[in-house]
């Protein structure tokens, strides 16, 4: 094939392109924080999920340590299982405890351990018994008039 | 009066169908000839080279302004509800998803489609492609066959180029003159952006609308009138039906992709 001086600006094009769709892929979408750590699963089963979703972190201490694998409805005890993948290299305790928790007020939910006493650890296929459910905003508002209502009649009215 | 009419009917619907036949086998014909561009690459690299690199200075200067005006226009609506912090999200997907597939698109027509068409056209008109059938070269694998995948394999790159100078002119607004902290600017971005399901259903966008774009630019001047009228109209309807179409078909594509 004879070469010409147009192979060096198409060249030159072509290598543009590719720095592009490299500064795309890799600073504005993050390719290399796929992390191909290994990991073992663990389950939980919560009252209710809120806005959980998967993909979503499992964080302890507010680090990410892990990822919701799976989220399931268990029709025999009418709660959601949610099975996450936690990296091998972060150990916690068999009675450690489990919260669905918010980053800030609007943000996304995530999953938040803290660490028990025990000194087995958590290993692949555990699950965990301590979970607490997502805060339901209905739910508050609910209890709390609730609350107001049970509570002896305001002061003026005496 | 009522044949007359009934006859007219008949003529267009004839013409519009045999218009579209005509289209899908000059289309097929174009892919068709696929590995025999690749054999003969340096036709192809020509083509990349006129329609490539002279486009790369349009479409990266406005890559840049719209990443500006994204960075501005983003900034004061975000910072009315706090989250001025999620401004290079908002920049980032708007370019990837949608503004650098389309608009470098627009602007592919525009400079590069309408040059193709009044190129192929005017050889129509000066008796070259008939000269060329002549010599049993058949026109459409030695001059239209290259033209097209030149377009096509140019245009995500185009894209590409736009959206990330787009980036960089956000971040020049955003961060650098307006302030936004540069840590969460990135930081939101990269949380929120997937290389998958954005970056590359970006890319595939391109490539289609790069398939449009230069199969109508050809087509239109393959079909033109060889008069300077005729050129001139088909390249009027060279803009006119490529930005209708990648418009339509960015719809389609959106709908497709991101809906579920």
């Amino acid at each position: 094939m004879q070469r010409s001086n147009n192979d060096i600006w198409v060249g030159l094009l072509v290598v543009i392109g590719t720095a592009a769709m490299l500064f795309l892929a890799l600073q504005s979408a993050n390719l290399l924080s796929l992390n191909f750590q290994p990991t073992y699963t663990v389950s939980a089963m919560f009252d209710n999920i809120g806005g959980l979703k998967k993909q979503a972190a499992v964080k302890s201490a507010g680090v990410v340590v892990g990822r919701v694998k799976e989220i399931k409805f268990d029709g025999k005890s009418y709660q959601a299982q949610v099975v996450m993948a936690i990296e091998t290299q972060h150990q916690f305790p068999k009675d450690s405890s489990l919260k669905i928790l918010t980053s800030g007020l609007l943000g996304e939910q995530y999953i938040g351990i803290e660490a028990g006493a025990e000194e087995k650890v958590l290993a692949e296929g555990d699950k965990v018994q301590d979970t607490q459910s997502a805060v339901v905003l209905e739910n508050l508002i609910s209890r709390f008039l609730y609350n107001k209502a049970a509570e002896p009649a305001a002061p003026e009215s005496k | 009066m009522i044949f007359k009419g009934l006859a007219h009917i008949g003529w267009v619907t004839r013409s519009w169908l045999a218009d579209i036949g005509h289209a899908a086998r000059l289309f097929l014909q174009l892919l068709s000839f696929a590995p025999d561009c690749l054999r003969r690459f340096g036709l192809v690299r020509d083509q990349m080279h006129f329609l490539g690199n002279y486009s790369l200075a349009i479409i990266s200067v406005s890559g840049l302004f719209v990443g500006f005006v994204l960075g501005l226009q983003g900034y004061y609506t975000l910072q009315r509800y706090g989250s001025a912090s999620a401004l290079g999200l908002l920049v980032a997907l708007s370019l990837v998803r949608e503004l650098g597939p389309v608009v470098s698109a627009l602007l592919f027509a525009g400079r590069a489609g309408t040059s193709l068409t009044a190129e192929i056209g005017l050889m129509k008109a000066g008796e070259q492609l008939s000269a060329m059938e002549m010599m049993a070269i058949d026109p459409v694998r030695r001059i239209l066959a290259p033209r097209f995948w030149g377009g096509v394999l140019v245009m995500p790159i185009l894209a590409a180029v736009f959206s990330a100078v787009g980036i960089l002119g956000g971040w020049v607004v955003g961060v650098l003159m307006i302030g936004v902290d540069s840590g969460s600017f990135w930081g939101q971005m990269q949380s929120g952006v997937d290389v998958w399901q954005d970056v590359g259903n970006g890319v595939i966008k391109s490539l289609v609308f790069g398939i449009t774009v230069s199969f109508v630019a050809l087509r239109q001047g393959f079909e033109a009138q060889p008069t300077p009228e005729g050129v001139a109209r088909a390249t009027t309807r060279t803009v006119v039906m490529a930005s209708l179409s990648v418009l339509a078909l960015d719809f389609v594509l959106t709908a497709l992709m991101f809906s579920i």
